[in-house]
Parts: C-alpha cells; sequence; structure tokens
C-alpha cells in the first residue's frame, strides 16, 4: 500500500513538475528533444528505466546549465510497446512538437515503425533497441545504442569455441527479439564452426517449456543450449532445464541482463551465461577499465534517485541521450541535419554499453570487446574471462 | 516412455490451471449467462496478492487466505458495481461490461503491485521427482490436488447444501427459481464471489511454476474460455474435461509436432471438435427458446 502511496505521490510531483516547467519554457528559450517509449505494457522493463533515466539526466543537465545556453524540454509518450500508437507518436513529435532529436524506441517493432517518419523529416533517431535490422543497411538519420543481437550471438559462439562445443540447441522466444536473435544465431553459427542440432520455440507468454527442452534433451551429442529471449520465457526455460536435470551449459542472450532474471530463475540460474554490458558488473570492474567511472556513476545516480536496482536497459538510454548532447554541443546549433552529420562523427565515447565509435557505414560503432561474458555464480555476475 | 509420461505431466499441470479457470467460467455463465472475461484477472489477483503480502513479511498461509479474500471482494465488487446496476441489460452488454472490468483491474494492478514478473518459492521444495523417467516438479502435484479438491467441494456444496442448490435452481431457471423464493440476485453474486475464489487459488498453487505479472489473465482468460467451449459452455464436468485436454494437446503439440505450431494446433482441434459437436463434447444441444 505504502508503494500505491508512493507512486500516487510521484505522479502528482511529477505533474506539477511538468507544469512548471510548462510554463518556464514559454519564457525561456529551450531546445525540444522527444522520445517515444514502452513505458507500460509487455515491454515496460525497458521502457521504465528508460524514461526513468532521460527524465533525471535531462533534469541534471539544465541544473548544470543546458546545453549551448539552452535548457532542454523533454518530450515523452508511451506507447506501450504498440508499433501502431508509436508511429502515431512520431508523428507528433515532428508535426506538433517540433522536436529537433529523438532518443526512444524500446523495442524493434515501435523503432521500425518510426523510422520512416523520421527520415523523411530529417530528424536523427537514436533507437534504444536491439535488432541489427535497425542499422543494417545503414539510414541516414538512425542510430542505436545497444549491442545488436548478432553480436551477441558471436559473443555466445567465441565463449563456446573457447570451450571445445561445436554441437548445440536452441530454444527460442517467437517475440520479436527471440525471433531476430535466432535467424542472427543460425547465419553466424558456420564462422565458429557451430552445429544446431536442434532448434525449438516457444511463445512470449508460454508459461512451461519442458516439452520443448525433453525434446532437445533426447537429441543425440548436443554440448550446450542458447535461449534467445526476453521477459519471462527465458526465467521458465531456465527454471525447466534444472527441473529435467540437462547438464550441458546453457546460455541466455543479453536480454535478461537484469537482476530480476535471477530472481525470478532463483538457484537455477547458478551456472548461465550470458553476454551483456560492464554495467551489470560495475563494481567488479578493474579499476583501469575506461568504462568504470561511467558505469559506476549511472548506477550510484540511478539506484540512489529510483531505489530500482540498474539494468543495462536504462543504461542505453543514458548513452543514446549523452551522445546526442556531445553531439548537440560539438554541432553548436539546433540544426537536426548539423546534429545528425555530429552524431555520425562520434569517436571514443565511452558509455554503459561500451566504447563508441561510429562512422558513415557504422552506426552503432560497438565491437564484441563492448559485451562481457558472464556467469551467474552464488545469486550474482561474474566475469568469465 | 519417459517422454510421454513428461509431456503428460507438463499438460496435466498446464491444463489443471486452464480447468479451474474454465470451471469459473462455468459457474458465472450458469448463474448468469454472462461468459466473465475478467475470470483470468481473479488468477492475477491471486498470485499477485500473494506475491506482494509475502514479501511484506506475511506468513504464506496467511497471505494466501488475504489473496484469496481479496479476490472475493473484487468479485463481490465486480458484481455489485458493474453487473447488478445493468442487469435486464442483454448478455451480450454484460459480456462486454467483463472485458471492460479486467482491462480496468490490468490497469489497477500495474498501479497497486508494478509492471515486472513475480515469483513465489515452492510449496514444498524444487527437488523434481522422478516417475517412469519423467522428472516432475512437487508443484505440479500441488496444482493437480488442487484442482481436484476444488472440484470435489464445489460438487458437495452444489449437491449437498441448500444454498447450492440455489444456485442450481438459478441456472436451471432463473425465473421459476425466483418464484420460489430464491434470491436470484444473491445466487449470482455469489457465483462471482465462488469463480474469484477458485481463480485466485488457480493464481497461488501455479505461481511457483508459471510464474505471474499484472498480465497474465489474458492470455488465460483465452485458454481457459476455449477449454469451456470445447468441453461444453454450461458443463463443469465439461470444463474440466476441455482445460485437460488443452494443456495436454499442447504439449503434445510441442513435443511430438513442432514447438511453433504448439498454440494453433491447439485452436484447431478444438474448431473441428466444435465444428462436429457445436455444444462441445459435453454440452447440451442448444434449444431455442420460442
Amino acid at each position: 500500500m505504502a508503494r500505491f502511496w508512493n507512486k500516487i505521490g510521484r505522479v502528482a510531483v511529477t505533474s506539477v513538475a511538468v507544469l512548471a516547467l510548462g510554463a518556464a519554457a514559454h519564457a525561456a528559450d529551450t531546445i525540444k528533444i522527444g522520445s517515444s517509449l514502452s513505458m507500460t505494457g509487455p515491454a515496460s522493463f525497458l521502457g521504465d528505466p528508460e524514461g526513468k533515466t532521460l527524465e533525471m539526466y535531462v533534469e541534471d543537465i539544465n541544473a548544470n546549465g543546458g546545453v549551448n545556453g539552452k535548457q532542454l524540454e523533454l518530450v515523452i509518450y508511451d506507447d506501450a510497446a504498440d508499433a501502431n500508437s508509436a508511429r502515431t507518436f512520431a508523428t507528433r513529435l515532428v508535426e506538433d512538437d517540433g522536436v529537433i532529436a529523438v532518443v526512444g524506441g524500446s523495442t524493434t517493432g515501435a523503432t521500425m515503425a518510426m523510422v520512416p517518419v523520421f527520415e523523411d523529416a530529417g530528424i536523427p533517431f537514436i533507437s534504444l533497441a536491439g535488432a541489427v535490422v535497425i542499422i543494417d543497411p545503414v539510414k541516414e538519420f538512425v542510430f542505436k545504442t545497444p549491442h545488436t543481437d548478432r553480436m551477441a550471438c558471436e559473443k555466445i559462439f567465441e565463449d563456446m569455441q573457447k570451450n571445445g562445443i561445436s554441437k548445440i540447441g536452441m530454444i527460442s522466444g517467437t517475440g520479436g527479439f527471440g525471433k531476430s536473435m535466432r535467424g542472427q544465431c543460425m547465419d553466424v553459427a558456420g564462422n565458429y564452426g557451430i552445429e544446431i542440432l536442434a532448434d525449438e520455440t516457444y511463445g512470449p507468454k508460454d508459461a512451461d517449456m519442458t516439452p520443448q527442452l525433453t525434446k532437445i534433451k533426447g537429441t543425440d551429442g548436443i554440448q550446450a543450449v542458447v535461449n534467445p529471449g526476453f521477459g519471462q520465457g527465458p526465467a521458465i526455460v531456465t527454471r525447466n532445464y534444472r527441473q529435467l536435470g540437462i547438464d550441458v551449459p546453457l546460455y541466455q542472450s543479453h536480454g535478461v541482463a537484469s537482476k530480476s532474471f535471477i530472481d525470478l530463475a532463483g538457484e537455477a540460474a547458478e551456472g548461465v551465461r550470458l553476454p551483456a554490458a560492464a554495467l551489470l558488473v560495475a563494481d567488479k570492474l578493474p579499476d583501469d577499465d575506461p568504462q568504470k567511472p561511467v558505469v559506476t556513476g549511472y548506477k550510484t545516480k540511478y539506484e540512489e534517485t529510483t531505489g530500482e536496482p540498474v539494468s543495462t536497459f536504462g543504461g542505453h538510454a543514458y548513452d543514446g541521450l549523452m551522445i546526442l548532447v556531445e553531439a548537440m554541443k560539438r554541432a553548436g546549433s539546433e540544426d537536426p541535419a548539423a546534429i545528425r552529420d555530429e552524431i555520425e562523427k562520434t569517436q571514443g565515447f565511452i558509455g554503459t554499453g561500451g566504447t563508441v565509435n561510429m562512422s558513415a557505414e557504422d552506426h552503432l560503432g560497438l565491437d564484441l570487446s563492448a559485451f562481457k561474458m558472464l556467469e551467474i555464480k552464488d545469486g550474482d555476475w561474474t566475469i568469465v574471462n | 516412455m519417459a517422454e510421454f509420461l513428461q509431456f503428460c505431466a507438463s499438460g496435466l499441470t498446464v491444463g489443471a490451471v486452464y480447468a479451474l479457470v474454465a470451471l469459473g467460467f462455468t459457474i458465472i455463465y450458469n448463474a448468469s449467462d454472462v461468459v466473465n472475461f475478467a475470470q483470468g484477472e481473479f488468477v492475477m489477483i491471486g498470485g499477485m496478492t500473494t506475491v506482494f503480502a509475502t514479501a511484506a513479511g506475511v506468513p504464506l498461509p496467511i497471505a494466501v487466505l488475504i489473496a484469496i479474500l481479496a479476490a472475493m471482494v473484487i468479485g463481490l465488487l465486480l458484481h455489485r458495481l458493474a453487473i447488478e446496476p445493468a442487469r435486464g441489460a442483454s448478455p451480450v452488454t454484460l459480456i462486454i461490461i467483463t472485458i471492460g472490468a479486467s482491462i480496468f483491474l490490468r490497469g489497477l494492478a500495474q498501479i497497486v503491485f508494478d509492471k515486472q514478473f513475480h515469483s513465489l518459492p515452492a510449496f514444498s521444495g524444487d527437488t523434481p521427482i522422478n516417475i517412469g523417467g519423467a522428472l516432475v516438479l512437487p508443484q505440479s502435484f500441488w496444482v493437480l490436488g488442487g484442482a481436484v479438491v476444488i472440484v470435489i467441494a464445489l460438487w458437495a456444496f452444489f449437491n449437498r447444501t441448500v444454498t447450492g442448490k440455489a444456485v442450481l435452481a438459478t441456472a436451471a431457471n432463473r425465473l421459476a427459481a425466483r418464484l420460489v423464493g430464491i434470491n436470484t440476485s444473491f445466487v449470482i453474486g455469489l457465483s462471482f464471489v465462488l469463480s474469484a475464489a477458485i481463480g485466485a487459488i488457480a493464481g497461488i498453487l501455479v505461481t511457483p511454476i508459471t510464474l505471474t505479472s499484472y498480465d497474465i489473465g489474458t492470455l488465460l482468460a483465452l485458454k481457459g474460455f476455449a477449454a469451456a467451449m470445447l468441453g461444453g459452455m454450461g458443463n463443469p464436468i465439461g470444463a474440466i474435461v476441455g482445460g485437460l485436454l488443452v494443456g495436454l494437446l499442447e504439449a503434445f503439440g510441442a513435443g511430438y509436432i513442432s514447438s511453433t505450431y504448439k498454440d494453433a494446433m491447439a485452436f484447431i482441434v478444438i474448431l473441428g471438435v466444435l465444428f462436429v459437436m457445436p455444444g462441445g463434447l459435453l454440452g447440451r444441444a442448444s434449444v431455442e427458446r420460442v
């Protein structure tokens, strides 16, 4: 109940703050940036931390004098992971709100629905969604901050190669993320000499995956299992995996890189490996790691402000906002095209996701070194070398 | 053989939950002709309330009681505030009201609870039991046992108590029931409370296996409704049979044929059955009253 009143309180405070901001905005000269996130609905575990991160840091930037001497004004819409509403909000951001840049799009579906709107309007758009299709092929005004599913597959297969694993089974979610990553893994498996012997799927809301896992268990010669997917699915897969006593290694994707996965899967999560950003292991990074100050800074601020454990998803929003702000500073103007050019020139930016080096051919700018291979031990993340 | 038993265990566990949701549909449908699409939300309320009560330090048995009571109160409120004021409206109108109620309850749950997935510790440990090579979680037996106990208790209630018989009388003929002095409004209210309690118990029993969140109700309502239709809408035995069948179809479909078409296969079988037997497996042939 206390939580409930807390939320009411927070909503009330935000509303007042928004009203106050609105009044101030008309008086002062502001720079408008927009966002459409999945703050409620099935992808709210992505959109919720992303929204909080954007609000938190825009406030912070404004308190420190804003950008180029002007205050930032953030316009956020909640698309509830619905591609149709995302597109409507994208149009509204361009036509009604007149934003000069957008950081948003929690899911690949919502992002891809918004891409044509921003491409037509010539507004730089930094997406927070995972799939590789967002930046491959390269679109003039579209960038993204999270690692791609393709990179996750490569990182997993690299680790398998090191451990002499060559025959694997896959069990993938049929949601956008799982489907896309399954395809990417199939695509790159050959490069690492990996053979996929079993290929099973499950629906994003399924409650029991033992039939699929029983089939995988019964397939001869499988040395490891990969589970692309996010949400509660991988947690149930992990539990069913232990229930059936399958003893080969289980690899999860970066889609489950949050503390809640460990909580949900419980003891079954022991020994699970996954590729993830350094943010998850902020306090375990060596002191000379260039990412250490960035990730510990973000983690501390996020956890102090919201009282919730940090997830990599909010980190993507931090990276997106900071890349945009630095580009605006370098451009020294509010011309969307000039900002776009500067975003593309981002070099050596150290974010929560890794070191970003963008170019005309690469609108992501991360390489495999941005991923750490983690293993869950005693209910916590540890770095595998 | 071990594979077959493993699929059976999976199908029966999931099927038992569908069966309990279908049973909830049946009870309300019989008493009031309303298909209550907020039935899945009762399952969610049961699971989520238990999770949050135990997280607040309440011992599990008391948390379970609180959760069942909370669901019953919401069931009663749903009847008193949404269904009762619209009495006399056509069943279609009432069904649409329940869809609205389910959306409202989901929204409320997002605010009162949160948007994350939650789990409960299994009631009697996580060590799987080996049955002929199939590994079954002890919690599965809680789910199946719970379903059996509920069915027996309902049977006793309907056949051995005056109130239960009043519900049956209302289901058979509402006007005649009112003429012999049965308070049908009370009976319909009671059917909502009963359904809510059954849903909540299902939600509590299954949370350690399937996890819970504010929006699990939608899919359960859909599957439970399909199960009730398959078994024959209005027939409690049909609801149980239908629920277990849908669960088994899904498990065997995923296990023996292809996991990609798991849901599709369950629904194709349901469509096939309804095509041949429009009343469902155990339903009575519908008679148009003139």
